[in-house]
């Protein structure tokens, strides 16, 4: 064992080490578990919960793009209350904190999940999914709109004492203005960033590729994307920034702590290689070793212009 | 389930590009049953970026066999992989045939490459049940009989067999089919897939299909290949972990 700490806060809250694996990517933990050690990662992210149960998008829901992908899953989950009774179960079997991820097309069904899950103990914290782009009454125009925005941090903050993180959407041109709403409405942290609105066309049959017509486009493809919104957010408004956006290895993980980031989350990465965390890991500290670096957190911010 | 990497240790050209990979992989030699998958990753780069799902074509010894043909970049890499070049392989992945019920004819159904998991599943029954193989394309080179057994084909173009859909062909011969307790083991394109399920529906067969759908992750975690059954219409299960082989009327084709 090496002395290096790899240990992370995001507000209040604590994390052994910043890898955390992202919504939408993990299930409810128990495939996952497979392949990776969930005491070992940072935090578990859960997919996106709304209040009723959403049977999501009809095939085709994914297709495969230059160095990514583009999905249209439409926030199918099992709802908040099947949440408690069957899935929170296998999770509370891991020493590993929970953040839920909660997805609602209305700002009365955000608090009102937020109210249900934050009895749970399981739960350290949530993140706010106001950017999903694939649902046609959902997330998106949360996403694009500062106000409401404000909004949902604002009531999401009053239902709950736990840290509030709002995911927030790369598609808006200055995405420092909604960082600092939510850090103006008293949310403790931003994720930076949802998918990208993308498409994709059959030449012969002159058709899209999946079913929603246009996805959002996540892999290694989006990589420079993340890291400049990381970037201006860092450099505009005093909030933690939890980073995502192609993240394949572990020099992936150091450049978004470079550029701000506090933690990271892995997503797209663990359809490929669903043992990604353990490998990310093992070289953070290797990095740390050789960079004579005490304290992993030290790097975030730490870009040089 | 395992991720490894095996090496290939040949490369078959069956016929008009239709190729059989070779792989040295005793780990899922050993645990694979037939109409399970396998998730692999062709390039150890960012393009072609996501793994590709194949069915296992058939097991020999510490060795399996994929049946494919080079349709887009992933399959073109896996060619071109040379001997002792590894693959990633994740697997192996989801729910194969149930053949080991009580029936004394295995009726295989099988459409251009939907003909790939059957080799292994002949072999497989080798001592428990009769065969009887009834293989569609549109033309004579979509035709795969590799590994079948007392086979008839079809065609669309009628270049080779009876001229229709394997579906009309089965019908054709459903003499040989009654009298007899039957299992039909199915794989193909859709529109067969549809056709297959009136035939044994209405014939009262039972009848086991393996489907396909687009996919990321090949295990349950994307989400990305829902299919709808028939008894539940309010959530999809998915064709990855539920399947790829399901009752063919439990599910909505």
């Amino acid at each position: 064992m090496s002395n290096v700490d790899l240990s992370v806060s995001i507000g209040s809250l604590r994390l052994r080490n910043p890898i955390m694996l992202a919504s939408g990517t993990v299930g409810y933990g128990n495939e996952i578990a497979e392949f990776t050690d969930l005491n070992s990662v940072g935090a578990i992210v859960t997919k996106s919960l709304s209040l009723k149960p959403r049977k999501g998008n009809p095939p085709q829901r994914i297709v495969e793009t230059p160095a990514g992908m583009l999905n249209s899953i439409g926030l199918a989950n099992v709802g908040v209350e099947v949440f408690i009774k069957e899935k929170i179960q296998f999770l509370k079997k891991y020493d590993v904190p929970l953040i839920c991820n909660i997805a609602a097309s209305m700002l009365d069904e955000y608090v009102e999940c937020t109210k249900i899950l934050t009895v749970e103990d399981a739960i350290k914290a949530f993140e706010i999914n106001v950017s999903c782009p694939n649902v046609q009454d959902g997330g998106l125009q949360f996403g694009n709109d500062i106000h409401a925005v404000g909004k949902v941090t604002e009531k999401v903050r009053a239902a709950t004492n736990k840290p509030v993180i709002i995911k927030l959407s790369p598609n808006v041109s200055y995405i420092a203005d909604f960082a600092r709403i939510v850090k103006q409405e008293g949310g403790d942290a931003v994720s930076s960033i949802n998918t990208l609105v993308g498409t994709s066309f059959n030449i012969f049959t002159k058709k899209p590729k999946i079913f929603s017509v246009t996805g959002g486009l996540s892999g290694p493809a989006i990589k420079p994307v993340a890291l400049a919104k990381v970037l201006e957010i860092k450099r505009c408004v005093d909030i933690p920034i939890i980073g995502i956006g192609g993240i394949m290895n572990w020099q992936d993980v150091i450049e978004f702590m470079i550029v701000g980031a506090s933690a990271v989350q892995l997503g797209t990465v663990n359809f490929i290689n669903p043992s990604a965390s353990k490998e990310i890991l093992i070289g953070l500290e290797e990095y740390c070793i050789k960079q004579n670096i005490e304290k992993l957190s030290e790097l975030t911010g730490s870009f040089i212009l | 389930m395992f991720i490894l990497n095996a090496p290939v240790k040949e490369l078959i050209e069956l016929d008009h590009k239709i190729f059989l990979q070779k792989i040295y992989c005793p780990d899922i030699a050993s645990t694979i049953k037939p109409g399970q998958f396998l998730n692999i990753k062709v390039s150890n780069s960012y393009y072609p970026l996501l793994r590709r799902p194949f069915s296992v074509c058939d097991v020999e010894n510490d060795y399996i066999y994929l049946m494919f043909n080079i349709l887009g970049e992933g399959t073109k890499l896996l060619a071109a992989k040379k001997i002792n070049e590894t693959v990633d392989i994740l697997g192996p992945l989801g729910n194969g045939f149930n053949y080991e019920d009580d029936f004394g004819v295995a009726v295989i159904v099988g459409g251009g490459l939907g003909a790939a998991p059957f080799p292994f599943l002949i072999r497989c029954l080798k001592n428990k049940s009769d065969v009887l193989t009834f293989i569609g394309g549109r033309s004579t080179h979509d035709v795969i009989t590799y590994g079948m057994k007392n086979t008839l084909t079809s065609t669309d173009d009628g270049t080779t067999g009876f001229k229709g859909t394997v579906i009309d062909l089965l019908g054709k011969n459903i003499s040989l089919l009654k009298d007899k307790k039957i299992k039909i083991f199915g794989c193909g394109p859709n529109a067969m897939l549809k056709a297959l399920k009136n035939f044994s529906l209405k014939n009262e067969f039972d009848c086991e299909v393996s489907t396909e759908c687009a996919m990321a992750c090949g295990f349950g975690i994307c989400q990305g290949c829902p299919i709808e059954t028939t008894n539940n219409r309010d959530s999809y299960l998915l064709v990855c972990k539920d399947g790829p082989v399901f009752n063919i009327k439990d599910v909505v084709l």
